[in-house]
């Protein structure tokens, strides 16, 4: 952008603060352990002293002289009678300690030892990390000084903060002297650069205070005074400073002054870091830990991650959704309530100037609320003002109106895990408190109406709304870019709706099919087909867009050895001549695939948003005047059907027992790879899960072709024949771990069974359905093997959600460019042409991928085989 | 140490070539890089090694791939 300069990092250095730059820092040198006088004045010298910045209204500061708003604060310091040791360079200390000598304070290696490690220092000035933990882990096995000859002792460090040198403690001043013994020369083998962070000044003397504007104390309601955490524990490392001072000076016996010396360090370090390990956490008053430094910082609600990466945004809203088949796909029903509150800016000109008056004049719900004047001055519209402001408006002013239907938001359900999670949508105003979702994109934000919020986000200025409406829009993300078919569809009663519209027999006489166009908003009466009546096929048909010639093969397709074609006798070959439904019904592969597809990329987008639009309602009325439900009874099954099944769970038992027969008697061969044991369970789990197989077929071959269930799991639109199976004929072997169920007991799997049984009913087969009912012990495995899905479910859920964390960081500058290629943000290349192949799956169709750069399909020979998936229900 | 033939003709191993300066030259020109700007390859990769590339070197790889046929990459060896 003009006028902006970019500037970029080159280098980043670390070091730590040297005493004299935190006294030279600060303004005030810290004494008085508390904060305001009697009269809420802050008291000079104590920790809310005027010098380190104003918190309070009217007051000035006394080091720049700005009030509240201007004065940014600034720091003080504390003088610490004894040194501390600093928390987090605990473990460089302990190192230091370790390969420095205890006398001359030299590195513990030999001359030409440090001579050729010396020359391995880069221009940089640092020594290869390899290198560096060589020197280290050598220098610490050294036990007598190569310089002077003193014999070292072993240094042991009793976490979290106390040093021992053999049996005698090292205290933190101790310490500090053998850090000062330490050559400059030296320290650069070990990692440190002695200008920036030499070890002593990890050892504090003087703490800095932070300035009163980092730590602000709040004033609640009874007038009461609530310090913030920082400041609670300044007071505690002031309070206990001074105790120790007074108890030097009055010459207490060592014991007692190296207690107080502790428990000054113990403050500090929980001023540091109130999670350190091995030590109790500082808390408040009533009990809550403190919050310190490191915990301002750390984790999800610490600085980084919750203030830095994650921000609050103004122009949003969000509520509970609610479904309505009556709005568009790309429209969002807003409650009136949020759409009063939340504004758009119009900028006047001299077109729509008259418009924006009428806006101003308003008092009642579309109206502006705001003006902006050129100069950027905002004016709230009142009664008061109103006149005035007519007067005044001229091009080059802004109103702030009130949302209204047509405007464009962003709506958006967490977790964004797609593009498809957040979609440029028109508001549409409505009654209720709901935000209103068209049924059919659901999916790509994987919400359902069980109580899930979404949100919405009003866009505000032009460049941005032409971006989302461009690049954002609904009815643009029909197809998926992931695997190239439609991922905005209608799915569930549609489905279901479309076979029972378009199956043979359906008609209505001339009053019904005038009920259910219109709801499709079809104005246009086709001529009856059917005697006076009208089919259902015929009115499918006027949803479809007169040119369009299709010819597929429906769900219901049985791969006869011959197709007759448009003669099918289960009429599952769809034929679409000239926008006419001439055979075959309207199911899945029609309503979710070819169909929608075709019309998305012979007609556009737009149409296909129609097609979305009308095929809802119109399917949604045909089924609400035909009727379609489902009951318990719809489960049951003829005796007949039973006694079948009865004898396939007896057949399968047979042979199972045969197995394990042949297993004790040792007759049974092992399978390549594969124990005796393995082999045995594989070659039963093959048979019960025939078995399975073989009933639901008896099952759904014995359920009329009417029976609700039937239908729904055959054209696609709910449950799969597995459901059919587990509801009517049995419910089949449960597995835990992928294997027939054996924990809990030895050799069993339930106290009611034998040791070491290997029969069927013991390992977990429920050769009950559910609407039989389950016995006791096929509904404890039942249990076991919905526990273990759940479990699987959550774990699945953790680690794919850490993982798009990490994905994402490290993807989210890469970027498709317009020459073909994958480059990141220093122009390196990432991939010479996008995904290898340069194909946008967005835009290949079946066996067609399509380039890139000139949106023109491949050539034949240009490509092997383009592999669709034709399936989305995969994703999590 | 494996035997460099052994790497080279392994059947997971894609086709590694060492483009000639001529080559390379044509290569960038023609597609608007700096050398800076291609991928990298380490001097110890192992294929590196088996067809003796020198620090500089553009490689060029062809892969084959399921949905384009042939890939081609190259990357400079570092």
């Amino acid at each position: 952008m003009k006028g902006e300069t970019t500037k970029k990092i080159d280098s980043i250095e670390f070091g730590i603060l040297d005493p004299d730059t935190i006294r030279k820092m600060s303004q005030i040198r810290v004494v008085i352990p508390d904060t305001y006088d009697e009269d809420g004045y802050p008291i000079e010298g104590g920790l809310m002293d005027l010098h380190m910045g104003v918190i309070d209204p009217g007051l000035r500061c006394k080091t720049c002289g700005g009030r509240m708003a201007t004065c940014p604060g600034h720091f003080g310091h504390i003088e610490l009678v004894r040194p501390v040791i600093h928390i987090g360079y605990i473990k460089m200390i302990y190192s230091l300690l370790k390969t420095t000598c205890r006398s001359c304070g030299r590195l513990l290696l030999p001359t030409d030892q440090i001579q050729t490690y010396k020359k391995l220092i880069t221009e940089s000035g640092e020594l290869p990390e390899e290198q560096e933990l060589d020197v280290i882990s050598q220098a610490k096995k050294v036990s007598k000084c190569p310089h002077c000859g003193k014999k070292q002792e072993k240094i042991k460090l009793i976490k979290p903060m106390t040093f021992y040198e053999g049996e005698r403690r090292l205290l933190p001043s101790d310490i500090r002297r053998r850090m000062e013994l330490i050559p400059d020369k030296d320290l650069r083998l070990l990692g440190i650069d002695p200008k920036k962070a030499r070890p002593e000044w990890a050892i504090l003397t003087v703490l800095p205070v932070p300035p009163v504007t980092a730590r602000p104390s709040i004033t609640l309601e009874t007038g009461e005074r609530s310090e913030d955490d920082l400041t609670h524990k300044l007071v505690d490392i002031l309070r206990i400073n001074q105790r120790l001072r007074d108890n030097i000076s009055a010459g207490a016996p060592q014991l007692i002054i190296e207690d107080l010396w502790d428990l000054l360090q113990y403050h500090v370090t929980t001023y540091f870091n109130n999670e350190v390990s091995g030590i109790p956490p500082a808390r408040h008053r009533s009990g809550r830990p403190l919050k310190t430094l490191a915990q301002r910082l750390k984790g999800k609600e610490g600085r980084f991650r919750y203030n830095l990466s994650g921000k609050r945004v103004n122009f949003s809203a969000r509520t509970v959704i609610s479904p309505d088949p009556n709005i568009s796909i790309n429209e969002v029903g807003v409650p009136r309530e949020i759409a009063e509150e939340l504004t758009v800016p119009e900028e006047i000109t001299e077109w729509n100037i008259n418009h924006a008056k009428d806006y101003i004049k308003r008092t009642e719900y579309p109206r502006a609320i705001y003006l902006i004047r050129p100069d950027g001055r905002r004016k709230k519209i009142t009664d008061m003002n109103r006149e005035e402001i007519l007067q005044e408006l001229a091009p080059g002013y802004v109103i702030e109106r009130q949302l209204k239907d047509d405007d464009i938001v962003l709506f958006n359900r967490q977790p964004s895990l797609h593009r498809v999670s957040m979609m440029c949508h028109l508001v549409k105003v409505l009654p209720g408190r709901t935000f209103r979702l068209h049924p059919a994109v659901c999916k790509p934000y994987n919400a359902d109406f069980d109580g899930d919020e979404m949100n919405m986000h009003v866009l505000q200025t032009e460049e941005a709304k032409a971006e989302a409406l461009t690049l954002m829009l609904v009815q643009n993300q029909i197809i998926s870019p992931r695997y190239g078919a439609p991922i905005i569809k209608g799915d569930e009663d549609i489905v279901s709706g479309g076979y029972l519209l378009t199956k043979k027999g359906t008609a209505f006489d001339k009053r019904i099919a005038e009920k259910i166009l219109i709801k499709a908003g079809i104005k246009k009466m086709p001529s009856p087909d059917i005697g006076n009546n009208y089919s259902g096929k015929l009115l499918f048909s006027m949803l479809l867009p007169s040119t369009l010639n299709l010819e597929y093969r429906s769900l219901l397709c049985r791969d006869c050895e011959k197709c007759v074609g448009s003669k099918c006798p289960y009429d599952a070959y769809v034929k679409i001549k000239r926008g006419k439904l001439v055979s075959g019904v309207i199911d899945k592969v029609s309503l979710q695939g070819i169909l929608l597809d075709t019309i998305f990329r012979q007609y556009g987008p737009e149409e296909a948003k129609e097609f979305l639009n009308k095929s809802t309602r119109l399917l949604l009325a045909s089924t609400m005047h035909q009727g379609f439900s489902v009951s318990v009874e719809d489960t049951r099954i003829s005796k007949e059907a039973q006694q079948e099944i009865k004898a396939i769970i007896a057949d399968a038992r047979q042979e199972v027992n045969r197995i394990i027969k042949d297993y004790n008697e040792g007759r049974l061969k092992k399978l390549p790879g594969k124990t005796l044991r393995e082999t045995m369970e594989d070659m039963i789990m093959a048979i019960l899960g025939k078995a399975r197989k073989d009933a639901g077929d008896v099952a759904a071959n014995y359920l009329s072709d009417y029976n609700p269930i039937i239908i729904m799991s055959r054209v696609g639109a709910r449950g799969s024949l597995l459901n059919v199976t587990q509801m009517s004929a049995m419910v089949g072997q449960q597995a835990v771990r992928g294997k027939r169920i054996m924990r809990g007991y030895r050799n069993k799997s339930l106290p009611y069974f034998k040791e070491g049984e290997m029969g069927i009913e013991a390992r977990g087969f429920v050769s009950s359905s559910f609407m039989e009912g389950l016995t006791p012990t096929e509904y404890f495995f039942h249990a076991m093997g919905g526990r273990e899905a759940l479990v699987d479910k959550g774990i699945r859920t953790a680690k794919s959600g850490y993982m798009q964390r990490r994905l994402v960081n490290a993807l989210q500058d890469i970027v498709a460019r317009k020459d073909g290629t994958v480059r990141d943000s220093d122009d390196v290349i990432v991939q010479y042409k996008y995904g290898e192949d340069g194909t946008d799956p967005m835009k290949c169709h079946g066996d067609y991928a399509v380039r890139l750069e000139t949106k023109t399909y491949v050539e034949e020979k240009d490509r092997d085989e383009i592999n669709i998936e034709d399936e989305g229900d995969d994703y999590d | 140490m494996l035997d460099s033939k052994v790497i080279v003709n392994h059947i997971l191993v894609p086709k590694h070539e060492i483009m000639s300066k001529k080559e390379s030259k044509a290569f960038l020109e023609s597609n608007g890089l700096k050398k800076d700007q291609l991928p990298r390859i380490l001097r110890e990769d192992p294929v590196v090694k088996a067809i003796k590339a020198k620090k500089g070197d553009i490689i060029k790889i062809t892969r084959n791939s399921p949905t384009a046929g042939k890939a081609v990459y190259y990357r400079m060896v570092y």
